[in-house]
């Protein structure tokens, strides 16, 4: 390459473009990395805006809780490429393995970032209590990101030509991606449950025996749409052509997952006979009724329509309000729910952003580095192949 | 066995006694206070005061206010949420009442934190390396048969250690003596499926300062009724995902054929057919 006396930076060009991001993004790390020493050597008080009333915030509502829904496009793909055998779906499998991977991934290094312990984190592996919702999901995460690790693993044995393990792997392709449904089942669902032991601090709008069915359906949805979004973006930033055919399809399943989603939250408030707790309007109602027309509602009209899901801006916009909307779903029950239940007020501080913004950097840089070097776009693609 | 305290906020007269005997007992260090509007002091529990006497100023008539002492402290719930949430079991309910905590245990997640109805737990946070910190009912002590500290120091007879079913006795046996006096309503003997800490009061309850309309069921059912149904709900999922993989791929077969013959090609390969290689090259060759 440097015949040609053009400059890379691990296989990517230094054009003034990737030049500036890399700067940001390199900035934004060493903010991140400042923000870790302050955590990691003095403590949650001193970076953090957490108290006794707020024992929850950003990493835990954001980095953890919606980490792990926006990583379910991984299990939801490789389900209906390899368990229903839509094989024309296979275009957008190994991005979305990789995406739930590194998702996974980050939510376990926002976890120890979140943890007051966390050289502790594998005590779940030796304390049990059976009892305890989070300690399933711990059990889930942890297994569940092994196998994304195994179904993640032909790509790179792909690049290096390691035949013998990939066949290996292969022959076991179908019991471990069950596996990692069923993994992804529980978890995803158990997220929900979390929120059970609240009955009498969640409002009776949020508070519902469903809130694990409610989980479950919201990550199907938002892992689709997390699925689209990234395919417009890396599509976009590499020069390729999306799979707009295939993402209409992906559109349309979407559209039905969040008239589920809207049919069981109506019927389930419905017939808990909890209309009524929606006044007088108040912070938490308002978020309620915002997150229900403007992200379930609102993306659902756009995506039933074709002419925004073919169109590039309209897929990425209403796809990326059902992201928002998950999002803002847990952070409105794992914070703002139980702030305002303890009585307390909590903003992020400037630290815990810098985290945040840190691990989903690292993400997009990890995205891009595997996209370059590793088969995850043309892996699948050889000519002739439907 | 199970023990509690039976506090009678009729008969406390906001002496801090407790308050002061439980920082010495479990050596927990004072801490900086300043003169403000409530005179609870310091204003609420932190990981180092688990004993707080509350000053409340209620209503007790149309036109007079009067002070109201309530102690607040780890209720030692019979059923604790607190507990059922931990996933290293680091907090445990022990058959003599107490709810203790293993340090040891604890991975800092601050669950218990959230799911306690009566926001007990504390965090040290401006430890590097923090745990969570509450009231023991000084299980140590308990353990080498002394009451908690906060009862032995209480001079007026508003905390009276004992076994909780006596407590509750002797509870009502107060009520019944004054009805007059107090409210008829044993605050913790059904609340979250009940407490080992019970309180008698003579005003009304909203003025205490403890969460009204508290479920009388224990919270950890709520999670029990799903945790329990996690294996069923597992096994189910795989099963689906197993008939599906096979259904599919029949399907998937057959409609090869189909297309095949629709096309004029003769079907040279016998209906147990490539796609049963599924996701292998073969597979793909065949259907290419």
């Amino acid at each position: 390459m440097n015949t040609t006396s053009r400059r890379t930076l691990l296989g990517f060009e230094l054009t003034p473009r990737t030049t500036a991001a890399i700067l940001i993004a390199a900035a934004i790390l060493v903010l991140g990395l400042y923000a870790s020493i302050v955590r990691f050597f003095v403590g949650l008080g001193a970076s953090t805006n957490l108290t006794d009333q707020a024992p929850w915030g950003l990493w835990i509502g954001f980095d953890v809780m919606s980490g792990v829904a926006l990583a379910a496009g991984g299990f939801v793909i490789a389900g209906t490429v390899h368990i229903f055998h839509l094989k024309r779906y296979e275009p957008l499998l190994r991005p979305a393995i990789l995406t739930a991977f590194l998702g996974y991934l980050l939510v376990i290094v926002g976890l120890l970032f979140d943890l007051g312990q966390p050289w502790r984190i594998w005590h779940a592996l030796i304390y049990w209590n059976i009892h305890s919702v989070l300690f399933e999901v711990a059990w889930c995460v942890m297994l569940y990101s092994m196998v994304l690790a195994l179904e993640f693993a032909p790509v790179v044995f792909e690049r290096l030509r390691f035949e013998r393990p990939r066949r290996i792997l292969r022959t076991v392709t179908i019991p471990l991606i069950i596996l990692g449904i069923t993994l992804s089942t529980m978890h995803q669902s158990s997220l929900g449950s979390m929120f059970l032991i609240f009955p009498e601090k969640l409002g009776a709008l949020w508070y519902t025996p469903i809130l694990p069915l409610l989980f479950f359906v919201s990550a199907v949805m938002v892992g689709l749409a997390m699925v689209t979004v990234e395919s417009l973006l890396s599509a976009r930033l590499m020069g390729r052509e999306a799979h707009m055919d295939l993402l209409d399809s992906v559109a349309r399943a979407t559209a039905v997952a969040l008239v589920l989603y809207f049919v069981l939250k109506l019927a389930d408030v419905t017939l808990r006979g909890a209309w009524s707790t929606l006044l007088p309007l108040r912070g938490d109602r308002v978020a309620w009724l915002a997150e229900l027309s403007l992200t379930v509602v609102l993306p659902a009209l756009l995506l039933a329509s074709r002419r925004v899901r073919a169109s590039w801006s309209g897929l990425l916009l209403s796809q990326g309000l059902v992201v928002l909307g998950v999002v803002a779903n847990r952070m409105n029950l794992a914070v703002l729910g139980l702030v305002s239940a303890a009585g307390g007020s909590y903003f992020p501080g400037w630290m815990e952003f810098a985290v945040t913004l840190a691990l989903l950097t690292a993400g997009v840089v990890g995205f891009a580095l595997a996209a370059k070097h590793l088969p995850v776009f043309e892996g699948h693609e050889e000519p002739g192949l439907t | 066995m199970s023990y509690g305290l039976l506090i009678d906020t009729t008969r406390c007269v906001g002496c801090r006694g407790c308050q002061v005997a439980c920082k010495q007992w479990n050596g927990l260090p004072g801490e900086a206070t300043h003169f403000q509007a409530a005179r609870t002091n310091p204003p609420d529990l932190t990981a180092n005061t688990w004993s707080l006497v509350s000053f409340r100023e209620v209503a007790v008539s149309d036109s007079r206010v009067a002070w109201r002492f309530v102690k607040r402290q780890c209720m030692h719930c019979e059923e604790p949420a607190c507990a059922s949430v931990c996933p290293v079991a680091a907090l445990r309910k022990t058959a003599e009442g107490p709810v203790i905590y293993d340090s040891k245990r604890c991975i800092g997640c601050r669950y218990c934190m959230t799911a306690c109805p009566f926001g007990i737990p504390k965090y040290q946070w401006d430890s590097a390396t923090p745990l969570i910190a509450k009231c023991t009912m000084c299980a140590d002590r308990l353990a080498a048969g002394e009451q908690p500290a906060c009862a032995k120091a209480c001079i007026t007879g508003a905390l009276k250690f004992g076994e909780r079913d006596a407590l509750l006795a002797e509870g009502r046996k107060r009520i019944i003596a004054r009805p007059d006096r107090y409210v008829d309503h044993i605050f913790g003997e059904h609340e979250v499926g009940g407490t080992a800490m019970l309180y008698l009061y003579d005003v009304a309850f909203a003025g205490l300062g403890f969460p009204v309309d508290l479920p009388l069921y224990p919270l950890p059912q709520q999670t029990w009724m799903v945790m329990s149904k996690v294996p069923v709900i597992a096994g189910s999922m795989a099963a689906i995902m197993s008939l599906a993989y096979f259904f599919t791929r029949r399907q998937r077969g057959l409609d090869a054929e189909k297309a095949r013959r629709a096309s004029g090609q003769a079907a040279v390969v016998a209906p147990a057919d490539p796609a049963l290689q599924a996701d292998g090259p073969a597979d793909k060759e065949a259907s290419a």
